[in-house]
């Protein structure tokens, strides 16, 4: 075979590969979409679910999904970007930093019903909260870290040396130059990572089994009052998430509408990440074009 | 300028005076300099005195220690892991690679514009108002006029005056470079320290940076790093040739290129190695 064809050979290769991922995705895609958009209605998604009668909703449990986002992304967004900051900027290279990388990359690939476990022990049984929000979200912070921190630092690497070299060479500290350099520089890769993040948040179930819960008490939203037990913001209730949800009605449901809720739940579930994730890369862009006066 | 080497109130260089005497007429003396990476020694013990409001080109081959030597006088090889320096160099009466020495002080008032343009990734007016924020000076008006001031010393206000707020980045190669200076010039330094400044340039961005330079030397005292031999003939008063981290030979430009003392000098500028 001359080059000419191997390189056509090889270029076919790949052209095969994307098409198989695309196709993978759209096919996805169609099947939830399909089969789950007839089912969401606005009072699918207003109204609590039901335990056995059929026509419940998910109103509670798609608050939680967003409100166990936000909690976990305030917890791990700071220390994440900080420890990344961290590895990148002032670990000295030696065995310390080497016990540090290896402690990041085991915690990123232990298993999320481990941590769920973890979590169990710790949030639930030893501080005696029981199954809360803060409990899952410290929890999915447990899980998060590692990925937040490494895309951290892999973005902050990836900001060219002469941008710092020419800050420090004016006569401004590293931490001044950290802060309106070599941050901005590597913010749009950072975001990237933050959502990313966030949607393995969003779709996490295992973790938050032992954690936030199966169950969600009866929820009053004009209570905002973030102690009283009623209150969705309150951060030691109980709280059952979308994902959870889907799987819990699958396996143990008793409502004679399980294939109804399964599917809408999902739909709703794919289409949040899929909102979420836009929303948040055109507001990174705005704030980037801003930073970098760019139009 | 000697005003702006006064107006240093608020730097702190905190360090005991050394006894070794700068001549008036010189702003920098090296002594003994040494530096070494890790265990390799890059500049063998050099000493030369630097002229006030004068521009001093270092020559030599890649790899003979110019921009080692450079990079030292304002301690950014501080940042390369493994590097070390031995030896004195003494500005302001101060020996600036003791440990004592305030860097970031120290870098405010010797300045540094590298080979390659690095704009920072913002507008043109924050590039120069960036240094300037950090050093405390926050009142807008105060600020438009050193950027103002900055870039006509830069002869660069013409062509990005009406486009201040533009990013830095799109600006020609030749532009970015004399934005990295106005910059600079905008620290109201004593020195500025070139790394192959017109390098990455073509010919006629380069023409107008060695006019540049040689309109700045006025103000200010400049060292620069250069490849090109007939930049160095052109733009510098005193001229020093690198060898292998040695100072071979270092004299006014006019004597060293017409009429060098040392053999090795003669071959190097006539190409016969390098």
């Amino acid at each position: 075979m001359n080059s000419k064809a191997a390189d056509r050979v090889a270029t076919g290769v790949f052209v095969a590969i994307a098409i198989v991922i695309v196709t993978i995705l759209v096919g996805l895609f169609f099947y939830i979409f399909v089969n789950g958009f007839k089912y969401i209605s606005f009072d699918f998604l207003t109204s609590p679910s039901s335990n056995v009668r059929a026509g419940g909703g998910i109103r509670d449990q798609l608050f939680n999904s967003f409100y166990i986002l936000f909690l976990t992304m305030l917890i791990t967004v700071p220390i994440g970007v900080g420890g990344g900051i961290y590895m990148a900027e002032y670990a000295k290279p030696g065995k310390v930093t080497d016990l540090i990388r290896t402690c990041i990359e085991v915690l990123s690939s232990l298993p999320s019903i481990v941590i769920g476990m973890f979590g169990l022990l710790i949030f639930v049984n030893t501080t005696g909260w029981g199954y809360t929000i803060i409990g899952g979200a410290l929890a999915l912070t447990i899980f998060n870290l590692p990925t937040m921190v490494r895309t951290t630092e892999d973005a902050i690497r990836a900001v060219p040396r002469d941008l710092k070299e020419a800050s420090l060479a004016l006569g401004v500290t590293h931490w001044h130059t950290i802060k309106t350099i070599i941050l901005p520089a590597a913010f749009p890769s950072i975001l990237t990572g933050a959502i990313l993040a966030a949607g393995r948040v969003f779709g996490e179930a295992a973790a938050l089994l032992f954690t936030a819960g199966l169950s969600t008490p009866r929820l009053d939203y004009m209570n905002l009052n973030p102690f009283s037990e009623q209150s969705p913001l309150n951060i030691f209730r109980p709280a059952e998430t979308l994902a959870v949800h889907i799987w819990s009605v699958n396996t143990q449901g008793l409502i004679p509408d399980v294939n109804e809720v399964a599917s809408g739940s999902s739909a709703v579930l794919v289409l949040s990440v899929l909102v979420f994730n836009l929303l948040a890369r055109w507001i990174g862009s705005l704030i980037h074009k801003r930073v970098t006066a760019t139009k | 300028m000697m005003t702006a080497v006064k107006e240093r109130t608020q730097v702190d260089l905190t360090v005991q005076p050394t006894p070794i005497e700068v001549k008036s007429e010189n702003i920098i003396a090296v002594r003994n300099l040494e530096i070494f990476y890790g265990d390799k020694r890059a500049v063998n013990g050099i000493s030369l005195d630097i002229k006030k409001n004068s521009v001093t080109a270092l020559i030599g081959p890649s790899g003979c220690g110019k921009s080692t030597f450079l990079r030292s006088i304002n301690r950014m090889n501080d940042l390369i892991p493994g590097a070390r320096a031995a030896g004195e160099i003494i500005y302001e009466d101060l020996n600036i690679l003791s440990q004592d020495i305030n860097v970031v002080a120290l870098r405010k008032e010797i300045g540094m514009v590298f080979q390659k343009p690095n704009p920072f990734p913002k507008s043109i007016y924050e590039n120069i108002a960036h240094g300037l924020k950090f050093a405390g000076i926050r009142k807008k008006t105060e600020l438009d006029e050193i950027v103002e001031e900055s870039l006509q010393k830069a002869a660069l206000w013409d062509e990005v005056k009406d486009r201040l707020h533009k990013s830095a980045l799109s600006l020609s190669g030749g532009q970015q470079q004399r934005l990295c200076i106005a910059r600079s010039i905008a620290m109201k330094p004593t020195v500025i320290l070139l790394d192959e400044p017109s390098s990455a340039l073509d010919p006629i961005s380069n023409a107008k940076v060695e006019e540049l330079i040689i309109g700045l030397k006025k103000d200010y005292s400049i060292i620069i790093v250069t490849h090109n031999m007939q930049q160095a003939a052109r733009i510098s008063d005193k001229t020093a040739f690198f060898l292998n981290g040695d100072l071979i030979e270092y004299d006014n430009t006019k004597k060293l290129f017409t009429n060098p003392s040392v053999k090795k000098t003669e071959e190097y500028i006539s190409g016969r190695f390098g």
